[in-house]
This record gives C-alpha cells, structure tokens and sequence, in this order.
C-alpha cells in the first residue's frame, strides 16, 4: 500500500494557493468518518459470530460509531464552512492511496469534501446515527441481533464511500457495496423464503441498472480518459458538445443506473418487496439513503445533464410518471410499510422531476427533507408494529401485526407514536411550514418555470401536482386507519398494547423535530419573515455554478415563477395537501373497516390497485419465465447438456479413452513382441547414429 | 591376429541368439539364447582386445560376472513361472497385455 506523504491534493485552482487553505487533519477525518463504521462492522461481526449473546456490547459498538463519525463530520462542516466562506470554490480531494494504476488509467482511492458530499455525509451520518439508536430497541430481542448491526455499519461504511468518492469508480464501489448490504439486510430473516426472495429480486433488479452505470463509465473513459469528477467536469464543455449524442448517451446510461438504485419506473417493483427487512432498515436503506443515491448521482454530474436537455426531459418525465403511479398504487394498500414503500417511490419521483428540471438544489432539499419525515414516519410505522407485535405474541395469536385493518384507534395506546406520524404526514403532504411543504413546492414551482421553454415539462407539473393530491390522500388514510375509528387489534390483544420504550421514542422525537425545521434550510424568498431564506442554495452554488452556466447557454434554465403566478401555484398546493388530507381522512373514517381475516376481497378498480397493476406479474410472464425457459431449453439442455457436457467434457474422455484403447493394443503381454519392438528400435537408432 | 574372422564367428553367434530369442518360445531356449548373445559379445571383446589394448579382456570377466548372478535369478523366475503354470511357453504367459 503507497501512501503519499503529500495527500491533500485539491482540486480546482492552483496547487499552492490552495494547499496553504487545506485544513489540517482533513485526511485523517476522513479516514475516520469512513473507518469507525467499518470497524463497527467488524466488531460487531466478531461479536456475531464467536459472542452472539454479548448484546450489551453490540448496543455500544453499533450506535456508538456512527456518532462519533457524525460527531467528525459535524466538526469537519464547521472547519469547512470557514473555509469555503473564504472561496468557495475550493473541494479538498483527499487521497489515501493509489488504486487502479493500468496504463493510462489512474484511480486513487481517494474522496472529496465538497458542499454536496457534505451536505450528504451529515445526513447519512446525523439520521443514520437516530436509526441505529432506534435500531438497539427494536432489535434488542431478536437472535442476530449483533449481525443486524455489523450489516448496518457496514451498509453505513459503504454509503459514506459512495457520496464521499472523488471519482466515479469509487462511487461505484460504494454504490454496489450498499446494495449488498441492502441485499443481506432484506433477507435478514431469510429462515423465511418469501424474505430470501426479496432480497434475491432487490439484488437482481439492480444488476439491471448497474449494467448502465458501468457502460457509462466506459464512455466517460472513452471520451475523457479520466474517470476523476474533477477532471472530468472541468473538461466536460469543451469534450462534450452540449446536446450532442455522446453526452446524452452518457446521461441515459448514468439515468438507467438511478433506475435501478432509486426504483423508478420501470424497475422500482424490488422496493416494495424490499419491506421484508426489519423496519429500521426500511427507514435507514429503502427510504432515507441509499435509495436517494440516484438523485445524488444526477446531482453530482448535473454538469452533465444540464449539457443533455434530453435526457433531462426523460429523467424529469420518468420522476413526475414514478410519483404519479406509485402513488395510485399507495391508495390502496393495507400493509403499512407497503403504503411507505410505495409513498418512498413516490417521492423519490418528486426528487428526479426536480433534478431533471434543473432544480439540483430543489431535488437535494427534497432528499434532505425526505430523509427527515420519511425516516420518523418509518420508525414510526416500527413503533406501532412493535406494540402490535407484542400484543399478538402476548396471546400468541397468529394475525398480521402490519395489516392497518388489524390495527385502529392506537393513537390512546401510543400517544407520542400518533402525534408524530402525524406531524411527519402533514410534512410529506405538504402542509406549511413543516419540512415537505418548502421543498415539494419548490420542485413543482421549478417544474412548472422550465415549462416556459419546453411546455411538456407543464405535464411533468400537473402529474406532480395530482401526485401530490394523492400522496395527502392516502397518508391521511393510513394515519385515520392505524390510530383513529374503532381498535381491531381484538379483545384480549388491546390489554397488550402500549408505547415503545425511550430508546425508540428518543430517535423518533428528534427526527419529529428536524420533520418540523428542516423547511429552514432552504427558505423560499417569499417566506423571508420566517429566516434567511436559500441558504441550502448558496450553500450548494459553487458545485452547481458550471451546470447552470450550460444550462443557461442552452436557454434551458429553469426558473421561477413570479408574481400572481407563484402565489397561484402556492394557493394550489396547499389546497390539494388540505383537500386530500380531508378528503383521505374523512372518507377512511366513514367507510367501515373490518379486520384483515374477515375482509372480502377487493374488486373493480380497488383490486387492481390492491393488486399494483400487475405488474409483477407482466413481468413474470415477459421476463422471468420466458428467461428460464429459455435457460433451461436451450442454455442448460442444448449448450451445457448438449454441447459442453456432451462434445466438451464427455467427449475429450471418449478421445482419450479412444487414443489409450490404440495403446493398449501394444500391450499384447507377450515378451516375443516386445523384443521384436525393442530390437525394432536398436537398429532404428543405430541406423540413424550410422547414418549421419 | 584373425580379427576379421573372431569378429564375423561373434556376428553370427549374435544373430543366432537374436533369431532364437524372436522365434522360439521355450523361455529355457530363450534364455540359453540369451546367453548366446552375450558371449558372442564376449568374442568380440577379446579380439577387439588385440587393437584397443586389454581392458575389453577385463570387461569380459564383468559380463561373464554379470551373466553367472543372472543365470541364478533367471533360472529361478522360470522356475517360479514353471510352478505357477506348468509350462515355460511364453505364448500362455501374458500377464501384462493391456
């Protein structure tokens, strides 16, 4: 391993100028932000395997690193934030080693600390850091539990690499280690199948858009012959004419690879399934972070999108299509993580209309806010199927503790739980002023801005608007469902339920309380008298500076409407949040509900919701089975049977076995023959000698 | 000193082993033939001696040294064989045909 004694490499202006501003101990903060979880990992993985019943331990590991990397990067922000005031310009780059050295090929394992990195290590680390907490109470009980948390660390690890990395390779790595860790925390409980299987189609489906990831890698190889993000954007305008098929290929392929990690439209089928995890890694990987790390990818190279109005056009169409169709799907479903899940699709739809559109800033907001109430309203939906667990394992009854029909009337049981899913829905429903209310509208409002150059993005506006009538309708549904009307959780049952401990109820009140301020981080200008308003934008201009320059120089630049205008859209949005929170509420609550044993099936329009579009089984019949049995006849019977087993392995046998029966025959046991045979060869060889 | 004729008399007792060692079957015969050879070498060795000086001479007393502790262990392996089979005919002992 060569470790350069020079590691503070910076990008940007001139090496001196900037080596001189370069804090200190960068290198080794990130080193540690990165490596306490990853020594977390493998303690606790240790612990796992050698000490399972060593819980206490694994309470103290598994938390405790995470903090303490939050508690550097929180430090590192400070110092940071001094520094970029100064020039904003400057993105350390750290490097710790030389990787890839081929040939022209150069990779350092290296990252870099600039204001989006830094804006995604605090919330990996900040939220990740309450989910662990949350993690020690719900997880407490189970056998592995010291696994459990050596998967998180690790997950963690691995995210850090991912929106720290300098370069696209080492993004990659991050990218595919949190979906191995995704993968192994899904089927946690693989004991049962239908948890393995999850994990299995999580896995798969994202090979899909790994595939994209990689062939754009290629071409950004082909076309720079640097794969660092400094180099490559540096040199992105003049190598790349705006608009032209190479950067739109580029974009595409990159796009795909957000497909499949973010699950949009077509392959976000493995997210839902994916609830088969224990909750917490719901809210930490399936909704907070990993799943977003699409939206950071288009962030990060927002160079390059804004270079490819097509592509921003499909990444924008696909993000408004994905809000618009998850959220039908979420209407009717009654598995409360399932609604989340659904809602998770959902929302992440809302970031990539906001990205696609131009609006980084707008699209990282929603992230960071999302990130937020998602986070606390899926802890929440643990807390509740915690109690509901207890209560049906107290009478060892067998119904589905996360079946919202089985629940109802849980806001008397669990007060603190109720009040704040019930803050977080007004916040993803949009609501002033809670967090979803501000960076919502911003994306819609820059949605419906880009419109004025490309009026299908006024589509792109509508369905997201719509999307957000039904986001309010069906969240208000599963909060009228879970904790108001009638209880069904049964008669002996109810005398079991009750609130989650502090160590569960402690993570979910500071998330309620970044749910309500996280609205402050990107003030709208007409919301001024609450604070400074755009400070997440200011924050973020010197890493967005050179995409809207180009999108600028396109006549693509998205922005705001002004005027009677924007307080129209403002008015419009808050109507649709309020109706269909109302409208959700009240029709839910006057329509009876019966327990999940004795409700009659779904029919018409209702089951096909219920039954999301079929499109599971669409897929099953246009890929999975046509795929198998093309594996079977053909690769496994005609190629392997037929062809390597049969010409291949087989018949490389019968060749020797052939060649060895025509020696044998010389082998004839008698001594006469082989005398012949050796006198044979005395005279060849004393002829051969007398020859010469 | 009659090189050339001890030299042909050696060539023709060393074909006679070889052609008895083809074509007989009797392993008896075919170890007497074998002995044939040996001293047909033996011959040549000793009229050789007159040109190259006296160590072929010497090398006689090694062969014939060589061929008394063979004659012991071949005579007792065809012995064994003739227990164990009844018979000294090559053509039924093929135990090694492949």
């Amino acid at each position: 391993m060569h470790l350069p004694l020079d590691v503070l490499a910076l990008a940007l202006p001139s090496q001196a100028e900037v080596t001189a501003a370069a804090p200190e101990g960068l290198q080794l903060s990130v080193a540690l932000i990165i490596g306490l979880p990853l020594l977390g990992f493998l303690l606790n993985g240790a612990l796992a395997l050698w000490r399972p019943a060593a819980k206490t331990a694994v309470s103290l590991i598994g938390p405790g690193v995470l903090l303490a990397s939050f508690v550097i990067a929180a430090l590192q922000f400070r110092d940071l934030s001094v520094l970029w005031g100064a020039s904003p310009d400057t993105a350390p780059v750290v490097s710790l080693w030389s990787w890839l050295p081929v040939g022209d090929l150069k990779v350092d394992f290296a990252f870099q600390v600039d204001q989006l990195s830094m804006v995604m290590l605090l919330v990996v680390t900040g939220v990740g850091s309450l989910i662990h907490l949350f993690s020690v109470g719900y997880m407490r009980e189970d056998e592995g539990y010291a696994r459990y948390f050596a998967y998180l660390n690790l997950f963690v690890a691995f995210m850090l690499v991912l929106v720290l990395g300098a370069s696209f390779p080492m993004m990659f790595i991050g990218w595919e280690g949190v979906g191995l860790c995704s993968y192994l925390l899904i089927g946690f409980w693989f004991t049962e199948k239908a948890n393995a299987d999850a994990g299995k189609k999580a896995f798969i489906v994202n090979r899909i858009g790994d595939f994209g990831f990689l062939i754009a890698m290629f071409l950004i190889w082909g076309a720079f012959g640097s794969l660092n993000f400094h180099e490559v954007f540096h040199r992105a305008p003049e190598v790349l004419p705006a608009g032209g098929p190479l950067v739109t290929a580029i974009t595409l392929f990159l796009f795909l690879g957000c497909i499949g990690k973010s699950a949009q439209i077509p392959l976000y089928t493995w997210l839902p399934d994916a609830m088969a995890g224990p909750t917490p890694v719901s809210a930490l990987i399936h909704a907070a972070t990993m799943v977003t790390a699409g939206v950071y990818l288009v962030a990060r190279a927002n160079l390059l999108f804004a270079l490819a109005p097509v592509s921003q056009t499909v990444v924008a169409g696909v993000g408004a299509l994905t809000a618009l169709f998850a959220a039908t799907i979420g209407l009717r479903q009654y598995d409360i993580k399932k609604v989340l899940a659904y809602s998770t699709v959902s929302q992440l739809g809302y970031m990539f209309l906001g990205v696609g559109t131009g609006a980084i800033t707008a699209g990282i907001f929603h992230l960071v806010t999302h990130a937020f109430f998602k986070a606390l309203l899926f802890l929440g939906s643990g807390s509740v199927i915690y109690a509901m667990h207890h209560a049906y394992h107290a009478t060892h009854s067998h119904e589905d503790a996360q079946d919202m029909r089985n629940m109802g009337g849980l806001f008397r049981y669990m007060p603190v739980t109720a009040v704040l899913m019930i803050l977080a829905t007004l916040a993803i429903a949009g609501i002033p002023p809670f967090a979803g209310f501000f960076s919502k509208d911003e994306i819609l409002a820059f949605a419906f801005g880009r419109g004025e150059h490309q009026p299908i993005f006024r589509l792109f506006w509508a369905m997201g608007a719509t999307a957000a009538l039904l986001t309010a309708f069906y969240m208000a549904r599963l909060i009228a469902m879970t904790f108001f009307g009638p209880n069904r959780t049964g008669e002996e049952e109810r005398k079991h339920l009750h609130e989650a401990p502090l160590t569960m109820t402690g993570p979910l009140l500071l998330l309620g309380i970044l749910t309500v301020a996280g609205g402050w981080l990107n003030l709208p200008e007409f919301a001024q008298s609450l604070g400074k308003p755009e400070q997440l934008h200011h924050w973020l201009e010197p890493v967005l500076a050179a995409g809207t320059r180009a999108s600028e120089g396109l006549g693509m630049l998205a922005t705001l409407p002004h005027g009677s205008t924007e307080e129209t859209l403002i008015g419009l949005a808050v109507a649709i949040a309020v109706i269909g929170l109302l409208f959700g509420f009240v029709v839910t609550l006057r329509a009876p509900t019966v327990r999940a044993h004795d409700a009659p099936a779904d029919v018409g329009l209702w089951n096909v919701l219920y039954r999301k579009y079929y499109v599971d089984e669409l897929y099953d019949w246009l890929i999975v089975r046509p795929l198998v049995a093309f594996s079977r006849v053909v690769l496994w019977q005609s190629v392997d049977q037929g062809t390597i087993d049969g010409a291949g392995v087989n018949g490389a046998a019968r060749f020797s076995s052939a060649l060895g029966w025509l020696g044998s025959r010389l082998q004839s046991g008698q001594l006469t023959t082989y005398v012949t045979l050796f006198l044979a060869g005395v005279l060849y060889v004393l002829g051969m000698v007398s020859w010469r | 000193m009659l090189l050339g004729p001890s030299l042909l008399v050696s060539a023709i007792l060393f074909v006679i082993g070889v052609a008895g060692v083809l074509l007989r079957r009797n392993a008896i015969v075919i170890y007497m033939c074998v002995e044939l050879m040996l001293n047909a070498v033996n011959l040549s060795f000793v009229a050789l001696s007159q040109v190259h000086g006296l160590s072929g001479q010497v090398f006689v007393f090694f062969v014939m040294t060589v061929a008394a502790a063979e004659a012991a262990v071949g005579l007792a392996i065809i012995l064994t064989i003739f227990r164990h089979h009844k018979s000294v005919d090559l053509r039924n002992i093929n135990l090694l045909r492949g």
